[in-house]
């Protein structure tokens, strides 16, 4: 097996035994992007000279005996809507090229800090908002399994690499979907935590009350060990939980018996590939056959959960979107005055995706639609928690797919907005709520594209869904993996 | 609490879209919005969030008010730190990254017109 096939556990113990090194580690990502990157196009930018020198640092001290844990001298890659210090962060815009922030965002310090070693920026769609990557202004990321359909979005850069074998795991972000439908579409582990658990400090804001920082990884152990890493209360996010915080390696090998799985009605029927439907009922009789009892729920309030969302994210991306103006930093187009060279600036540095959501948001928040747009749709929100809050008081988890469909070609979509936004129909609820999801590949369709499975829990509740998460993944034992040419550039 | 069930659901999950016309005055909104676009761009934006505003009135379809107002899941309020002094980011290197700059300060175009 080739070093960068590995996952995060098998890479750490044959650092720990002295059979590798961080720094070969290293050069098998690198010279598998190297081989892979003209296909997938899932990095921005690779940082060689940084990542050798972490790869170096972290050799040194382990040979010293000094051991930072699970993710000392592993080679993982950032979302690059994340902020790192001396290295370029364009969250996949024009209006931040060049930008090189002065801090690092708190996960890429906490990375930092157990030895992690970062390999650099992954691609997404512009802001993170998309569902295909194809929003990036430096051009498209595509899908490991078959090089001519997307790696699903926001953080497709992210999946691809990962599923690529040039990351060993990857920081995505979530605010409708981005981590779990990505790792839906290319075969991978992506996993949302709960609002307020991992701090968004130095995350480029889309949607503030929705946004949240989550792994990407090979299998649901690997998911654990860096949500352990980068979860934890930060006093420079205000909105940052403060209590207890669940174990979620705890129950990893535990079964369900006992267990009550809800599944989602509103989650299925038209619209939904029979392929996809197909493996999911499976895996809901094979957790039925391991004693979990099954019970079919019905959440009036996720059918409109999506119309909520489309004026909720818009409207928060409109405020959040105002501070790339041309004066403080990125992109300038001048102007005869403040107001003009922001207009023109803004009009020429953002993509069309992006002006049509702050337009949206805009027109959601602005002076007599207010009410009947933004208003309602919190009030649908509060009414998505109502409808969940019940649920559980009969479950412990709920299970979906996490994607209605397998990866779709590319260029499907993109004309066409609303068909794009119906990609994250599924993950969409658990942003409006807050609560943990995570996607686990369970299969593939005839075409053999990857099939994911969606485990939502309630707030703070990853123990449980890490639970389920690692007996889906053991049920389903998905050891597919995609074929793809290497091409040396 | 249930969506109106007057409504039909298209296969999606999506409403049929409402009946009422959503009115949009694209050129005061991208004004609002700080965004510079030409009269083509403008059409073209105002037929596509005018489809897209038609399904979110589906949010419409929701019927009386829940009982709690949306908030942060884990019901946080407020946060305070201590008031205390700590470092902030560095003034030259913040503004290196600034297009013009000058003795200190980010240089911008006069803010209003001159006559």
């Amino acid at each position: 097996m080739n070093l960068h096939e590995l996952t995060i556990t098998e890479a750490g113990a044959r650092l720990r035994s002295g059979e590798t090194t961080s720094a070969e580690l290293l050069e098998s990502t690198l010279d598998r992007a190297s081989r892979t990157e003209a296909q997938l196009h899932a990095f921005l930018n690779i940082d060689r000279d940084g990542a050798s020198e972490s790869a170096a640092k972290a050799d040194a001290d382990l040979a010293e005996g000094i051991d930072r844990g699970p993710l000392h001298g592993i080679p993982l890659a950032l979302k690059d809507n994340m902020c790192t210090r001396g290295l370029e962060t364009t969250a996949g815009s024009q209006i931040l090229a060049g930008y090189v922030p002065p801090y690092d965002a708190t996960v890429v310090t906490r990375l930092k800090e157990v030895g992690a070693v970062l390999l650099g920026k992954t691609n997404l769609d512009e802001f993170a908002m998309g569902s295909s990557t194809e929003n990036s202004a430096y051009g498209p990321s595509f899908n490991p399994w078959d090089i001519g359909r997307v790696p699903g979005g926001s953080s497709g850069g992210s999946a691809a690499a990962v599923a690529g074998g040039s990351a060993f795991g990857a920081l995505g972000s979530d605010t409708g979907g981005s981590i779990r439908q990505p790792a839906s579409l290319t075969g991978i582990v992506g996993m949302k935590p709960t609002y307020g658990t991992v701090s968004r400090y130095g995350l480029i804001a889309f949607a503030s009350s929705l946004d949240q920082i989550g792994p990407l990884s090979k299998n649901v152990e690997d998911a654990a060990t860096i949500l352990r890493a980068i979860w934890g209360h930060d006093p420079l996010d205000s909105t940052s939980y403060s209590g207890e915080y669940p174990d979620v390696s705890a129950d990893l090998g535990r079964d369900v018996r006992g267990l009550k799985v809800g599944v989602v009605k509103e989650l299925a029927g038209e619209g939904y590939e029979p392929a996809v439907e197909q493996a999911v009922a499976r895996m809901v009789e094979q957790l039925a056959g391991e004693g979990a009892e099954i019970v079919e729920l019905s959440l009036p309030t996720f059918d409109i959960a999506m119309s909520a969302y489309y004026l909720i994210a818009p409207a928060e991306a409109s405020a959040n979107l105002a501070r790339f103006d041309g004066i403080r930093y990125g992109h300038r187009v001048q102007g005869a005055t403040t107001e003009a060279l922001m207009a023109n600036t803004r009009a020429e540095g953002f993509g069309p995706e992006v002006i049509r959501r702050i337009l949206l948001g805009t027109y959601a928040l602005s002076a007599g639609y207010y009410d009947a747009f933004y208003g309602q749709a919190q009030k649908v929100r509060a009414a998505v928690q109502e409808d969940l809050a019940s649920a559980y008081e009969s479950v412990d988890v709920l299970v979906s797919p996490t994607s209605p469909t397998v990866a779709f070609s590319a260029g499907e979509r993109i004309d066409d907005p609303l068909a794009m936004y119906l990609s994250d129909i599924c993950t969409i609820p658990m942003n409006l709520s807050g609560d943990p999801a995570i996607s686990i590949p369970i299969g593939v369709d005839p075409q053999s594209l990857p099939i994911g499975f969606q485990v939502m829990a309630p707030a703070l509740g990853e123990q449980v869904m890490f639970r389920v998460a690692a007996q889906v993944e053991q049920l389903a034992a998905f050891t597919a993996r995609p074929v793809l040419e290497e091409v040396v550039q | 609490m249930r969506p109106d069930s007057r409504s039909g659901t298209s296969p999606t999950g999506f409403y049929t879209p409402a009946a009422m016309p959503i009115e949009i005055d694209i050129a005061h909104v991208a004004r609002l919005a700080r965004l510079d676009l030409s009269q083509d761009e403008l059409d073209g934006y105002k037929t596509q969030l005018g489809d897209i505003l038609d399904h979110a009135a589906q949010v419409q379809s929701l019927e009386g008010d829940p009982s709690t107002e949306s908030e942060h899941p884990l019901g946080f309020v407020n946060a305070f730190r201590p008031d205390e002094r700590r470092p902030s980011l560095d003034r030259d290197e913040v503004l290196a990254q600034a297009p013009e700059s000058r003795d200190g300060f980010f240089v911008v175009p006069p803010a209003m017109e001159s006559e």
